[in-house]
């Protein structure tokens, strides 16, 4: 199979295919005046709060204690298992221990967390230099492992695990996902415009790593500038294509921009690496780049604070573990109350109630939202069946239907016409004329499904225990009667005994 | 804990009242032309068309113990009357539009369930009611007469002839439609009737009987065109309607136009435009999977020829309407889209498939 | 107009007897209905829907004499999949919004006498003569019969707890609340 054939004047029906594909709606883009400063690193707070668990897989298991003291780089918490990841000391400090601490997720649970005290002196162990290379790909999959990389764009997959997928067959294309589609957010943006060098060197190792031959950077179109200075970096570099893609949510969704850039279709039970692409963050690239380059694991990042009710929106470069209320503050407070106080992009972000919520690896924007940007006045009313959800779902859903299917209990019935495969992106609810939480009724009736499986499951198992316990019981009672029943016979047989010597006797 | 706000936190679409608004904005043009042509009984059951739908809704808002401004402000009941009333014998009495008002928002609309829960176009559901059980009030036409001109009726003849006496003898005159489907009956030459009643520019301008909503077909045209510039209605349905109404009309036209009406004089003459464009793309009653909307729309159009040609009724608008409406669950069964990443059959892709 | 009433009635009665016929000719056999109800229950015998036994619920279930929402530890699920096997309609309100229920020990109070030990069905409460009993969370369905025996009453039914890996979004409310009315930031 082939690299895909793309090049800045496609086919005909490359353009038609492209223009056929109608799905996604236009948000304002809200990028100003943030999207405009320059990155601003963040002073150290007076506490740190590093969750064991930023990424998907199983927690870190901490390898230090309270009382420890610790330098900035130095191991905090080992991965567990193939797919997790290490958590390391963003700054030199003690570690004033292993406590419970409110995290970015929507139960407001809290979860595990290292605490760490800054000293203010930010030492670091020493970090070695090394040429990528002269390094082979399963080292620098190890390596990456290593530092604690996981994919920046938000979705946190620990990024060597992509890596090691090319072990045994090489995977053809790279895609470096520069979309950032989302309103407001413009870190991956500014990233690409300040420290082009990071991304291209690192797409160039993620590529050794897994074997590519070409790499895509695709990036919205709504970011000249960004798309200016990659390609401007990438000059010297054949093998690398950077690519203006349409300005539209949900572009930066993985299998969207790979449908886009080379026509391909990611199977629904399957991964981007059937299709022979492998995709990564241009916020990973530069952390990879990092990591092998120089041994610096992952301990910040960049993340944009923006939203009406905040003071001066900028983009800032952030310790991981710092809590949100630094960044409001470094950013000149709130204006006002906000109305949703959000981790994330407005589309698919995080609404949180605290602002002692630390930053992890996965955040990329904090949002102070008016009520008005919100637009969350009115309630919601009835469906009018009006199909703008339809036409906008980028995977050919259809949300009403489900929507439907969920409001009347049915919910193995919204399963049967897709909603396993809806990638909650957020574009129905937000085209919804009537104001319907769709994303809501979609996450509510996964989460039932699958707690109503591990349930069945559980069901099955407790039904296998008390079967065990019947035939335990029975096996017992039988033991009991046989045992009794020995004793029996061989009480009549001692008795038989007895009479018969008696007998012998008295005829002797 | 306080609640759980779900994402996303921001939204694009226009509410429902500004949608409904923008389709009433888009009928204006067609409405005020009709009542400057049919004069003061026009506007009279206009009012009283939708003053009753409004009071239904109301009624029903109330006895459901469900806020009735909210109701009354999102538009959809306004609309439907608006619809029937354009639909209607622009001199029937009032009581036409009293009845049909309501019954198109009680029992086709809130006995289904309300908003976004009925199965039937509530105004074709409506007009056909009243078409089988008043024939003749639903079937008097009359031939235009301008507001200023000699032979208008001034207000207060108005008001006799809309709640009183109703038309004076000798004023109804016979549609395009009817008068054809008559001559046709008679065994005249179709080229003949039509060349002596139907005239195309002065006809989609107006100039003929018909209800409000049958004259000023490019009006309609032009209004329809506007929603789909702004994406208030999808270009499928209208553009399928008007295939299937022109398409099976040439060819038949082409065979045997002796017998059979040329596309233009199908498209330009009764309801075909309003039906187009504001009936058929009603949201609720449609489907709402692209195919599914393609297919609707030249069903409807082909039955609108069908029942024109061949059926007891000069107009077969309604009809269809209302018989696709019916086929509409389970033309969204069947035209689902397929799902990104599987096959058509629900099965998910083999790697390297696509 | 009499041929009219006496032809349609005709016609009426006609279609019915056909109608009846053909109801009891293809009745579907229900015998095997009932191994399936069977399968569907816990299976835990605990008792507490006051038939004999899982065995004895699904009789009812199958002769329709209890109704979908007869067993308490399957909760809203099993109430919901009985209805749409047996075609019945859930009564809404019978159906609180039940939370799984699981059994734990007071462990200052338990005096290790074994009688939970040896009630439980499922064989979820561990311990030994004279020794603190507990119990296994996955096996305890929350039937509730060591809570019965428990003679210093050391035995408590409470809701399991809700962690990061079992809660679910709840369902949207029919008007979600303004945004105004929760000031989420405690800045």
């Amino acid at each position: 199979m082939g690299t895909p054939n793309i090049s800045s004047h496609p086919p005909l029906l490359t353009r038609l295919r492209r223009h056929l594909a109608q799905w996604g709606t236009h948000p304002d883009g809200r990028k100003h005046p943030a999207a405009g400063t320059t990155v601003t690193p963040v002073p150290l707070p007076p506490q740190l709060r590093l969750p064991l668990s930023q990424h998907i897989g199983a927690p870190a298991r901490p390898v230090v204690q309270a009382g420890d003291r610790v330098l900035r780089g130095q191991l905090l918490a080992e991965a567990q298992g193939n797919i997790s990841a290490p958590i390391h000391a963003p700054t030199s400090g003690l570690i004033t221990g292993i406590g419970e601490v409110p995290i970015p997720h929507p139960s407001g649970l809290g979860a595990p967390a290292i605490l760490l005290e800054p000293d203010g002196l930010d030492e670091g162990v020493s970090l070695t230099e090394t040429d990528p290379f002269s390094l082979t790909p399963a080292e620098i999959a190890r390596r990456v492992a290593a530092a604690g990389v996981v994919g920046m764009g938000g979705a946190t997959f620990p990024a060597a695990v992509k890596l090691s997928l090319g072990r045994n067959n090489p995977i053809p294309t790279l895609i470096l996902n520069g979309g950032e589609c989302e309103p407001y957010l413009s870190c991956d943006d500014r990233l690409m415009q300040e420290r082009p060098g990071e991304v291209v060197d690192g797409a160039l190792i993620i590529a050794r790593a897994v074997g590519a031959r070409q790499i895509l950077i695709g990036v919205e179109s709504n970011k000249p500038e960004a798309i200016a200075a990659l390609r401007e970096t990438a000059r010297v570099h054949p093998e690398i294509r950077v690519e203006a893609v349409p300005s539209r949510y949900p572009m930066g969704s993985e299998k969207q921009l790979i449908a886009w850039l080379t026509g391909r279709e990611v199977p629904s039970e399957g991964r981007s690496a059937d299709v022979g692409v492998v995709v990564q963050n241009v916020g990973t690239a530069a952390a990879i780049h990092r990591a092998i380059r120089f041994g610096e694991p992952l301990t910040r990042r960049i993340v944009t604070v923006a939203g009406g009710a905040i003071r001066t929106p900028r983009n800032l470069e952030v310790r991981i573990g710092t809590p949100v209320s630094a960044l409001i503050e470094f950013c000149g407070g709130f204006t006002q109350p906000p109305a949703r106080l959000v981790m994330g992009g407005p589309m698919m972000g995080l609404a949180i109630h605290s602002t002692d919520i630390p930053v992890i690896k996965g955040s990329g924007g904090l949002l102070a939202l008016t009520a008005a940007e919100t637009a969350q006045s009115d309630a919601e009313a009835a469906c009018i069946r009006c199909g703008s959800c339809v036409n906008a779902c980028p995977i050919g859903l259809l949300p009403l239907e489900m929507a439907a299917r969920i409001r009347a209990g049915d919910l193995a019935a919204s399963a049967d016409i897709g909603l396993k495969d809806c990638i909650a992106c957020g574009t129905c609810s937000f085209v919804c004329p009537s104001r319907i939480p769709l994303v809501q009724y979609f996450n509510h009736a996964k989460g039932e499904l699958a707690s109503r499986e591990r349930n069945r499951m559980k069901q099955a198992a407790i039904r296998e225990l008390v079967e065990a316990r019947s035939a335990r019981m029975e096996r017992e009672a039988r033991e009991k009667a046989e045992a009794a029943a020995r004793r029996k016979a061989e009480r009549e047989r001692a008795k038989a005994e007895a009479a018969a010597r008696a007998q012998e006797e008295h005829t002797a | 804990m306080s609640t759980v706000f779900a994402s996303p936190h921001a939204h694009g679409a226009r509410p429902v009242g500004q949608v409904m608004l923008l389709v009433m904005l888009a009928l204006l043009p067609a409405t005020l032309n009709g009542f400057w042509r049919f004069g003061w009984p026009a506007i009279l059951l206009w009012i009283t068309t939708l003053l009753s739908c409004l009071l239904a809704e109301a009624l029903c808002r109330r006895l459901a113990g469900q806020p009735v401004r909210s109701a009354l402000a999102d538009g959809s009941a306004a609309l439907t009357g608006w619809l029937l009333a354009m639909s209607l014998p622009p001199w029937a009495p009032w009581w036409i539009g009293a009845v049909g008002g309501a019954f198109a928002i009680i029992v086709c609309k809130h006995a289904f369930g309300g908003l976004g829960q009925n199965l039937f176009n509530p105004a074709m559901a409506a007009r056909v009611m009243l078409l089988i059980s008043f024939p003749v009030e639903m079937t008097r036409w009359i031939a235009p007469r301008p507001l200023g001109s000699d032979g208008a009726p001034g207000f207060a003849s108005a008001l006799d002839i809309t709640f009183g006496a109703g038309v004076p003898d000798g004023l109804s005159s016979a549609s395009v439609l009817d008068h054809i489907k008559i001559e046709a009956a008679r065994g005249v030459d179709i080229a003949q009737s039509l060349g002596d009643s139907f005239e195309p520019v002065m006809a989609s301008l107006g100039d003929r009987a018909g209800s409000l909503g049958e004259t000023g077909a490019l009006l309609l045209a032009a209004g329809g065109i506007f929603l789909i510039a702004r994406r208030v209605i999808g270009a499928r349905i209208p553009l399928a309607f008007l295939l299937g109404v022109a398409v099976p009309a040439a060819c038949a036209n082409l065979l045997a136009p002796q017998a059979y009406l040329p596309p233009m004089a199908h498209l330009l003459t009764g309801g075909v435009m309003l039906g187009a464009f504001f009936i058929a793309t009603d949201y609720v009653t449609s489907p709402s999977t692209p195919l599914g909307q393609w297919i609707f729309g030249a069903g409807c159009g082909l039955l609108t020829w069908i029942i024109r040609t061949w059926g007891a009724y000069p107009e077969g608008i309604a009809f269809a309407i209302l018989l696709m409406n019916a086929a509409t669950p389970l033309i969204d069964h069947y035209t689902r889209p397929r799902i990104f990443g599987r096959r058509r059959d629900g099965r998910s892709l083999a790697p390297q498939e696509r | 107009m009499l041929n009219a009433i006496f032809s349609l009635s005709a016609l009426g009665v006609l279609f019915g007897l056909i109608l009846g016929l053909a109801a009891r000719r293809f009745r579907v056999d229900s015998n095997g209905i009932e191994a399936e109800l069977l399968d569907m229950l816990p299976g835990t015998n605990c008792g507490q829907c006051g038939y004999p036994g899982c065995a004895g619920a699904a009789t009812a279930l199958a002769n329709g004499e209890a109704p979908a929402t007869c067993c308490p530890p399957g909760g809203k699920p099993l109430a919901e999949a009985l209805a749409a096997r047996l075609g019945l309609s859930l009564d809404g309100a019978a159906l609180t919004e039940s939370v799984p229920m699981i059994a734990s020990v007071r462990e200052e109070i338990c005096i290790g006498c074994t009688k939970c030990f040896k009630a439980c069905p499922t064989d979820a409460v561990i311990g030994s003569v004279k020794q603190i009993h507990s119990v296994i969370r996955e096996a305890c369905t929350g039937c509730a019969k060591c809570e019965h025996i428990c003679p210093t009453g050391a035995i408590e039914i409470e809701p399991v707890p809700v962690t990061l890996q079992t809660w679910v979004w709840p369902r949207p409310a029919v008007s979600p609340p303004l945004a105004t009315q929760a000031t989420p930031v405690n800045a």
